[in-house]
């Protein structure tokens, strides 16, 4: 029941952008982001857009991935969308009655903060749909690695998350577990009043948090015995390698980002 | 009448996905009150699927299954009833010990069944003394206790709700061969004094073969063979082939018989080949060469 | 040959929480093993068996006497990763060993930590996943894997360290029959390929009875020490300390019990099938 759970979705696959350096991935999301929220009108956007639509084609990642990861926020996108229409009050009327009052500049702002809300999502969904997440930890272990140098524990963050991820899987057939076991013990957990249904999540808790314990006892060991010391000296199996494409990548958002800019000022 | 009985039990998973697989393929099956099973069969056959179906864990993809001939699905409210009447103790049973002393632990069951507490706490003795354990660690925190004694605990927590069908999945996983002993009479004891149905699975056929009257056989999601033990274990040639591991003793007979001493009887316990044995060299005639 | 692990006069107690004197687990070990040896320690739960084996990689350190393994002292703190290099420790929960969500960088744990540099690192990785033939699934999973794929991957990842000798504790306790056989293959041919001294810790008297001797633990000192063949063939002590001999061992004392002339030291089913034949015949 719980394995159909899986933390940022990645849909493995060997396009043009899986096969990106996922360090540069993570800086070209960002300078994406910055392009989005810089972005002064709708024409920036567009050209955004054109950008975003290019590197979701380009992923090979059916859209329907992509809607999927834009639905749950519909409700609030609308609810924004409508508060925007409703209270801005600047530029043509459009349509008047009694205190409503439709006007262009409402609908301006509104569809413009859409538009960028859905792009921000399908974009950085494009980021975790392409990288896995262990991948994604490799990288921002690296991007992170100079804090090393003012003593931020970047490697025990990274080792933490690291190991956090590879349980994911193993701690959640352990709760299905747990679960079936308690209930075949008359435990109610998906009926009952909030009471019961409270009083037996202890019953799943407990064992839960007592087996990772002794889990993380018994992981340490082992560690320990294939000399594990903390990060120092330690060499990378897990090779990261720049080449061509990635610059190539990362110029070309650059680009979009001067060019939206430039159209932004030139259309004002 | 029997006890529990399955109707073409069938259970696929993941239906519609290319991961879509049969666990449980149009099973029949007919348990007898009072019998104590052995259940078998390799990883993935469909035996830890099939077992929790019985206490209503999983609902059948298609075919029924009977509790007392009743479909237990017929009222969907009433199936954690079930689960009170058929008891299923799961693979290291110790791992789901949550409460703060033995004694609340074991009550948790016959707790959320409602019952009163002096019915639960001469439950909970009651089970302990079947179990083997000491009343005095009745009072302890079962965290303090050993990797064995959790064990008996967690399974005195399912016995205690007194179930018509009790199912023990390897209940010696993990266990030394004195532990393992011990456990198994336990259960034996329990099974004389309760006279309820008891289905114990296990990988390993000497183990099975030292309490089973009855033998279930599961292969490939489908019911090999559900027999008496004697008779099952008279098809040996076939279980080793569905990769089971057959009693070293078993393979002994065989080799005799293939190589042409035929002692006309299954054996599959060592006092059993004893006795044969002696019975043969001391007897007035000897051997039966075939 | 060389003496791979020397344990001499050794005792332990765990340290004790409430002052009061501690329970010797250990009282009183003297363990000689050869380079090559394949042994099983095997024991009842509580013998002290799984407290040996962590002597031996200096998980833990003797309250008395002495642990030499490949000439190196256990408690010799400054040559710590140089004994656990040489001596390698698989446990027995195949999930609680595995540090990484990728096989082949599980494999390559033990060589990061110790800053091997990558070409060496990839090719003692690949061989080592060839090794237990998991190389299929370098990129896999661990939670995709069955209980006995795992343990194979904690093999390879030890096996990358080159170590001179591998401690097994109870490595299949916890695995399905097939399991048990996939694991068990592993370890012999580490052993007969590549010269392995192999401690295997259990409780299975079929997996004992597979390696070349065995040294029986029970309260914490060692009861028997010999070939399979020798130690099952005490049938009465073996069974006194709580563990079981082979069906076929058990039917033979119990004819030779009854009076009958059958050999002391039966362990195979050959055996047993030819010394019945033989007691048919003259009967």
């Amino acid at each position: 029941m719980l394995r159909d759970i899986t933390i940022g979705q990645y849909f493995p696959g060997n396009s043009l952008i899986h096969r990106l350096d996922p360090r540069f991935k993570i800086v070209i999301t960002l300078i994406y982001i910055l392009m989005l929220f810089t972005g002064s009108n709708i024409i920036c956007l567009a050209v955004g857009g054109v950008y975003t639509i290019a590197a979701l084609l380009l992923s090979r990642i059916p859209f329907k991935m992509f809607w999927k990861s834009v639905k749950p926020l519909l409700p609030f996108l609308l609810l924004t969308a409508v508060l925007n229409v409703l209270l801005v009050d600047s530029g043509d009327v459009y349509f008047k009655w009694k205190f409503i009052k439709i006007t262009a500049g409402g609908v301006n702002i509104s569809v413009f903060m859409i538009i960028r809300i859905v792009l921000l999502i399908m974009g950085s969904s494009l980021l975790t749909y392409t990288t896995s997440p262990i991948t994604l930890t490799d990288a921002i272990e690296r991007l992170l690695s100079p804090l090393k140098l003012l003593r931020f524990p970047v490697h025990e963050l990274a080792m933490m998350m690291s190991i956090a991820l590879r349980f994911v899987p193993t701690l959640i057939e352990e709760t299905d577990k747990i679960m079936s076991a308690q209930k075949a013990r008359g435990a109610e957990i998906d009926t009952g009043s909030f009471v019961t249904r409270a009083k037996n999540m202890i019953s799943i808790l407990v064992p839960l948090f007592i087996s990772s314990f002794r889990r993380a006892d018994e992981l340490a060991t082992a560690m320990e015995c294939r000399c594990y010391n903390g990060g120092e000296g330690r060499t990378r199996l897990r090779q990261l390698k720049a080449s061509a494409r990635d610059f190539i990548a990362l110029a070309v958002t650059l680009l979009f980002y001067a060019g939206a800019l430039t159209v932004g000022l030139l259309f004002k | 009448m029997a006890i529990l009985e399955t109707r073409q039990l069938t259970y696929t998973y993941s239906i519609g996905s290319p991961f879509e697989k049969t666990a449980v393929d149009h099973v029949d099956l007919k348990i007898e009150e009072g019998e104590m099973v052995g259940v078998m069969g390799h990883t993935g056959s469909g035996k830890s699927t099939l077992i929790q179906h019985f206490n209503g864990l999983l609902r059948p993809t298609s075919g029924t299954v009977l509790l007392d001939g009743k479909d237990i699905w017929a009222d969907k409210k009433s199936i954690r009833d079930v689960r009170f009447q058929v008891g299923l103790v799961f693979q290291y049973p110790e791992y789901q010990i949550f409460e703060e002393t033995v004694f609340k632990d074991i009550a948790f069951g016959p707790r959320n069944m409602g019952l009163d507490e002096q019915e639960i706490k001469r439950r909970v003795l009651e089970t302990a003394h079947d179990i083997g354990l000491k009343e005095e660690l009745l009072k302890r925190s079962p965290f303090e206790l050993s990797g064995g004694q959790k064990r008996r605990v967690a399974i005195a927590g399912v016995m205690a709700m007194e179930p018509k069908v009790l199912i023990l999945d390897e209940p010696t996983a993990g266990l030394d061969p004195a532990g393992r002993d011990k456990i198994i009479s336990h259960i034996k004891e329990y099974h004389k004094r309760m006279k309820n149905t008891i289905l114990i699975v296990s990988h390993s056929m000497e183990d099975i073969a030292g309490f089973a009257d009855k033998i279930l056989v599961m292969n490939k999601a489908k019911l090999f063979c559900y027999d008496d033990t004697e008779k099952v274990f008279g098809r040996a040639a076939e279980i080793s082939e569905i990769g089971l591991d057959v009693p070293q003793i078993t393979k002994v007979f065989m080799e005799l018989k293939r190589q042409g001493l035929d002692f006309g009887k299954e054996v599959y316990t060592v006092p059993y080949a004893r006795d044969l044995l002696l019975k043969h060299l001391r007897g007035k005639a000897g051997a039966e060469d075939c | 040959m060389e003496n791979m692990i020397e344990i001499s006069g050794l005792h332990f107690s765990y340290p004790s929480d409430d002052g009061k004197e501690a329970a010797e687990v250990l009282k009183g070990i003297d363990l000689t093993i050869k380079e090559g040896e394949f042994v099983a320690v095997l024991g009842h739960n509580g013998s002290g068996k799984s407290t040996l084996a962590k002597h031996i990689n200096a998980i833990l350190l003797p309250t008395e006497g002495k642990v030499v393994v490949d000439g190196i002292d256990t408690a010799d703190e400054k040559r710590l990763f140089e004994l656990r290099q040489c001596a390698g420790m698989v446990f027995q929960n195949p999930d609680n060993q595995i540090v990484s969500s990728v096989v082949e960088e599980d494999v390559a744990f033990a060589l990061e930590n110790l800053g091997v540099p990558y070409d060496e690192m990839r090719r003692r990785v690949d061989d080592s996943l060839k090794a237990v033939n998991m190389y299929d699934y370098r990129l896999h999973s661990p939670s995709q894997l069955s209980g006995g794929q795992k343990q194979r991957i904690a093999i390879a990842g030890i096996i990358a360290m080159q170590p001179k000798c591998i401690i097994l504790d109870e490595p299949t306790a916890m695995l399905d029959p097939q399991g048990r056989r996939e694991v068990m293959a592993t370890i012999k041919k580490m052993n007969r390929e590549q010269g392995i001294t192999i401690v295997l810790i259990t409780h299975y008297m079929d997996e004992a009875a597979q390696c070349d001797r065995i040294v029986v633990m029970d309260k914490g000192t060692v009861a028997l020490d010999d070939t399979p063949r020798n130690v099952f063939s005490h049938v009465e002590e073996v069974m006194r300390i709580g563990l079981d001999v082979p069906q076929v061992t058990e039917l033979a004392w119990e004819l030779r019990k009854a009076g009958f002339d059958v050999p002391q030291d039966i362990i195979t089913e050959e055996e047993c099938v030819a010394a019945i034949k033989k007691l048919m015949a003259t009967a």
